[in-house]
């Protein structure tokens, strides 16, 4: 059985298909990159990764079930946007996600966010955009789920941002658990992917491991990629 | 040390000519624990699955081994290890010389620039 699963899944919005067959697998340890131009259906396959949003057809499968209360407690998600409560302090919001989630380890917060150089009793409304980025994500990376799912962790930061971003999401993922992460910025990212996922105009157009694309192109990721959808 | 891969090439082939250099060269020592799976990731910024692949390409080629619960080393076959630096040295000079060639230049000039730079 698959970590995850996707059969056949087809998603409408006003009966204007967005996702259309889309059927793919994620096994355990392994980290995926979801690629693909922007307006492809990266977020919908995404927040229906995260019961967020239910298949029009066709079945998502965690661990063989259907996403739902079991599923959200091992599975770690980053939205694209942030969510926190401007008017709270880090503290607090290291309480709620403890309150939250079984499997979120708080020392583990607290010496990232202190690697990081952040107060707790800062203010979120006070924080800049990057700054409120690097927390959501340390507070993700703090949990210990089976399947992280970002989407766009990599989306209007610096480069040196971008660093972190990376080596704080390889240095934290749980052993033997699997990462999904969904971005267009492929060029920095694929150094650490293990498969990717090409996405295009809701259709899932490649998947294969890194290497075996690399040694069958003799290109990198981001070449194959520009070439692929060239506009 | 810093380790730089290029994406055009599986980065695991890269990371295991990457120790294979440190291995030849006596960073790494005959006999030598390694660093692990997870260190090796954290140190390289890589991804833990990529180590491990590019770690049994090493092994397969017996420059390290494993001692079960102990962690992997280098080998301590001296022969074995000069004849990968013999290796690399023979496709470091082939690829030179291709270079070379494509350039025209004399066996002479070419000799006499080698015995200066290594002066």
């Amino acid at each position: 059985m698959s970590l995850l699963e996707f059969k056949n899944v087809c998603k409408e919005f006003d009966h204007k298909p967005i996702l259309k067959n889309v059927s793919f697998k994620v096994e355990s340890g392994r980290i995926v990159g979801l690629l693909g131009k922007n307006g492809t259906g990266k977020t919908t396959i995404i927040k229906l990764i995260n019961d967020l949003l239910t298949p029009t057809s066709g079945e998502v499968l965690i661990n063989g079930n259907k996403p739902g209360i079991e599923s959200k407690k091992i599975v770690a998600y980053l939205p694209e946007r942030s969510y926190l409560d401007r008017s709270k302090k880090v503290s607090q919001i290291l309480e709620y996600f403890c309150d939250f989630y079984e499997n979120f380890d708080i020392t583990k917060a607290r010496k990232l966010l202190k690697d990081l150089g952040l107060e707790e009793n800062a203010r979120i409304a006070k924080m800049s955009k990057g700054m409120i980025e690097k927390l959501q994500l340390i507070l993700v990376m703090s949990r210990e789920a089976d399947l992280y799912v970002l989407d766009e962790p990599l989306g209007g930061v610096d480069p040196a941002t971008r660093d972190y971003i990376l080596d704080t999401i390889l240095s934290n993922f749980k052993v033997g658990a699997s990462v999904i992460i969904s971005t267009h910025l492929i060029a920095d990212i694929e150094r650490i992917l293990d498969d990717v996922i090409f996405v295009d105009q809701g259709e899932i157009v490649l998947v294969d491991s890194t290497d075996d694309l690399r040694e069958k192109t003799n290109q990198s990721i981001d070449e194959v990629f520009r070439g692929m959808f060239r506009c | 040390m810093k380790y730089e891969f290029d994406n055009e090439r599986p980065i695991y082939s890269q990371m295991a000519d990457l120790i294979t250099k440190e291995i030849v060269s006596g960073k790494l020592k005959p006999g030598q624990k390694i660093p692990s799976v997870r260190e090796y990731a954290l140190l390289m910024k890589a991804n833990p699955n990529t180590v491990c692949k590019a770690l049994d390409l090493l092994e397969n080629a017996k420059l390290i081994y494993t001692e079960r619960t102990n962690g992997k080393f280098v080998t301590n076959d001296l022969e074995l290890i000069n004849s990968k630096k013999k290796e690399i040295l023979s496709t470091q000079i082939d690829s030179f010389m291709d270079d070379i060639n494509k350039m025209g230049i004399s066996k002479e000039e070419i000799l006499k620039m080698l015995m200066e730079k290594l002066k």
